[in-house]
């Protein structure tokens, strides 16, 4: 803590199928407000873009007025806004920019318009034992619309962009999968609750750009399009032979080739950059096997873990909140108020400038 | 004093008074950058007519029909200005302004000056994307000088146009790539609304359309 009085932030998030309006106090959670349209998504089995950014609209004033109640202060208290700028679905973004820059307007108060994928890693700054997020570190975030490795090495000033997906993101694989079982959207927490009592090593499933011949050029990258593709076919032929489907085993065996693929590349980046540190960041952060492999395998290889809470995980606007307050607390100056949605915004771009 | 916002067509932003009309008033007529300019047209609207957040009476919102992503960041800049500034966020559909402001010019008098009755009827025609129209049919102006709507709005096929206008198939139509929506004549109209004591449109969007169910591929990866 520093004698001098750290700055309020409101941030808004809107780039995927969350409505997220948080507040801190530098690095204090005050308000952690999310209103989601999974719901309304569940009948098609994934995000619906239009129907997220509808939801946006209708959620973000109750959104606001409950954070603002929640955190007990106004909007003239604010020293800030921030906003996700990108990245995410375009349409989405949009009502969250344009919501923030007339707030920002009505209100008198700077406008900061930060990265997504980077506010994932400031989520860290917000744990409630209050240790400090430890830099360098590689970061994993894992969501369904999302799958990316950063090698963090300053919050708002050195983000380096390890690897991606270049195809499906993780979550996105788990909705198919688990639609493939004959289980409900979202896919994660179901392939969880089935693959409890199944075997992981029932069925060995393709590990994505993990033969050495992808690893000269994709080391961190990810690919789970395959994989899917290994348990629909696994699954129809299983069926046309008239056999029953072990969707136990077909649920942990796929989940452990995810969890595996995602934390075998972690590790080697921890190994190849020489850092000792990795953060956890997404929604898949809620799937149990995730986070119990993530910690048998740093703990073998020396490795400190950091997972924010669950609700500080998943898409939120006090993540987007915190980076602004760490914007703010370095005297950098807002974004100016002509910025874009940018639906492929790089994590080197931390702010919008 | 309101503070209009229309992003139904291009961008278009104005300061209202009922006494003294436009105060300023600011259009970009790009179809595709909403959420990029939204911000500097309310900043310029409101520092050229010397407005404050805190002077307003209400925020009014253009609530279309148009096209979906970009009407939603104009209604989501003013119910978020309304909300930061304390004030009250109003709908009124944007075609009405169209009419409003067509029909008034007819009647020879500005949006800011208040009229009387017109029988001269109009049917609003904007794109719709998707090679459809959106289209509203007025049949003039009434005592007070407030467009009377006669059908719609609705969307259609620009060759369906005479089939779904039925009864006002005659009547002369606004051509899709010119009509543009006037912030200042959205105000304006907002004004009169509250003057005569009517009551305004429901808040929600009029997006006329249901949302396409494809689900998302999610955002495309960023490198490579
Ligand atoms: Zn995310």
């Amino acid at each position: 803590m520093t004698a001098t009085r750290e700055p309020l932030v409101l941030g808004i998030e809107t780039s995927c199928d969350e409505t997220g309006i948080g507040i801190v106090r530098g690095r204090t959670l005050l308000a952690n407000v999310i209103s989601s349209s999974m719901d309304e998504h569940a009948r098609y089995g994934g995000v619906v873009p239009e129907v997220a950014a509808r939801a946006h609209l209708e959620a973000l004033e109750p959104a606001l007025a409950a954070a603002l109640a929640e955190a007990d202060v106004t909007v003239a208290e604010l020293d800030a806004i921030a906003v996700t700028s990108g990245p995410g679905l375009a349409g989405a973004l949009m009502v969250g920019v344009g919501a923030a820059k007339a707030l920002a307007l009505a209100a008198g108060k700077p406008l900061y318009a930060v990265n997504h994928l980077v506010g994932h890693v400031g989520a860290d700054v917000l744990r409630e034992d209050g240790s400090e997020l430890e830099l360098p570190t590689i970061a994993l975030l894992v969501s369904g619309g999302h799958t990316s490795l950063l090698h963090v090495r300053d919050l708002v000033d050195d983000v380096e962009l390890l690897g991606e997906t270049i195809d499906d993101a993780a979550g996105e694989a788990f909705d198919k999968v688990a639609r493939l079982l004959g289980l409900p959207y979202p896919g994660g927490p179901q392939i969880d609750r089935v693959a409890e009592g199944g075997d992981p090593r029932a069925i060995r499933f393709p590990r994505g750009l993990t033969l050495p011949k992808d690893l000269a050029k994709h080391r961190y990258d990810f690919s789970f399009s395959g994989l899917k593709t290994a348990v629909a076919r696994w699954v129809e032929q299983r069926r046309s032979e008239g056999g029953a489907v072990p969707v136990a085993d077909v649920a942990a065996s796929f989940r452990e080739a995810v969890a595996d693929v995602l934390l075998t590349k972690a590790l080697a980046a921890c190994a190849d950059r020489g850092v000792p540190r990795l953060l956890l960041g997404g929604g898949v952060v809620a799937n149990a096997r995730v986070r119990q492999l993530a910690a048998e395998r740093c703990a073998a290889a020396g490795v400190e873990l950091r997972v924010p809470p669950l609700s500080l995980c998943t898409d939120n606007g006090a993540m987007i909140a915190a980076l602004g307050a760490e914007l703010v607390s370095r005297g950098r100056a807002p974004s100016p108020l002509d910025f874009g949605a940018d639906s492929t915004l790089p994590v080197t771009t931390v702010q919008a400038v | 004093m309101i503070l209009a916002i229309d992003t139904s067509a291009g961008s278009s932003v104005a300061v209202v008074d009922r006494d003294g009309g436009v105060l300023a008033a600011r259009t970009v007529a790009d179809t595709r950058r909403h959420a990029e300019v939204i911000g500097s047209l309310i900043d310029e609207a409101l520092r050229e007519a010397g407005v404050a957040p805190s002077d307003l009476s209400a925020v009014v919102a253009g609530r279309g029909p148009g096209p979906f992503t970009g009407l939603r960041v104009g209604i989501a800049a003013a119910r978020a200005f309304a909300f930061g500034a304390g004030v009250p966020c109003l709908s009124v559909g944007s075609h009405d302004a169209v009419a409003f402001e067509r029909l008034s010019a007819e009647a020879g008098r500005p949006v800011t000056t208040a009229g009387g009755r017109l029988d001269s009827p109009l049917v609003v025609v904007t794109d719709a994307r998707r090679r459809e129209v959106a289209f509203s049919a007025w049949s003039g102006l009434d005592d007070d000088g407030l467009p009377v709507l006669a059908a719609g709005p609705a969307l259609t096929k620009p060759a369906d146009l005479d089939e779904a206008t039925g009864a006002s198939s005659s009547w002369p139509r606004t051509d899709p790539d010119a009509t543009a929506v006037s912030a200042a004549a959205l105000g304006m109209l907002a004004e009169r609304l509250f003057e005569h004591g009517r009551a305004f449109a429901e808040a929600e969007p009029l997006y006329l359309r249901e949302p396409d169910v494809t689900p998302s591929a999610g955002p495309k990866p960023v490198t490579r």
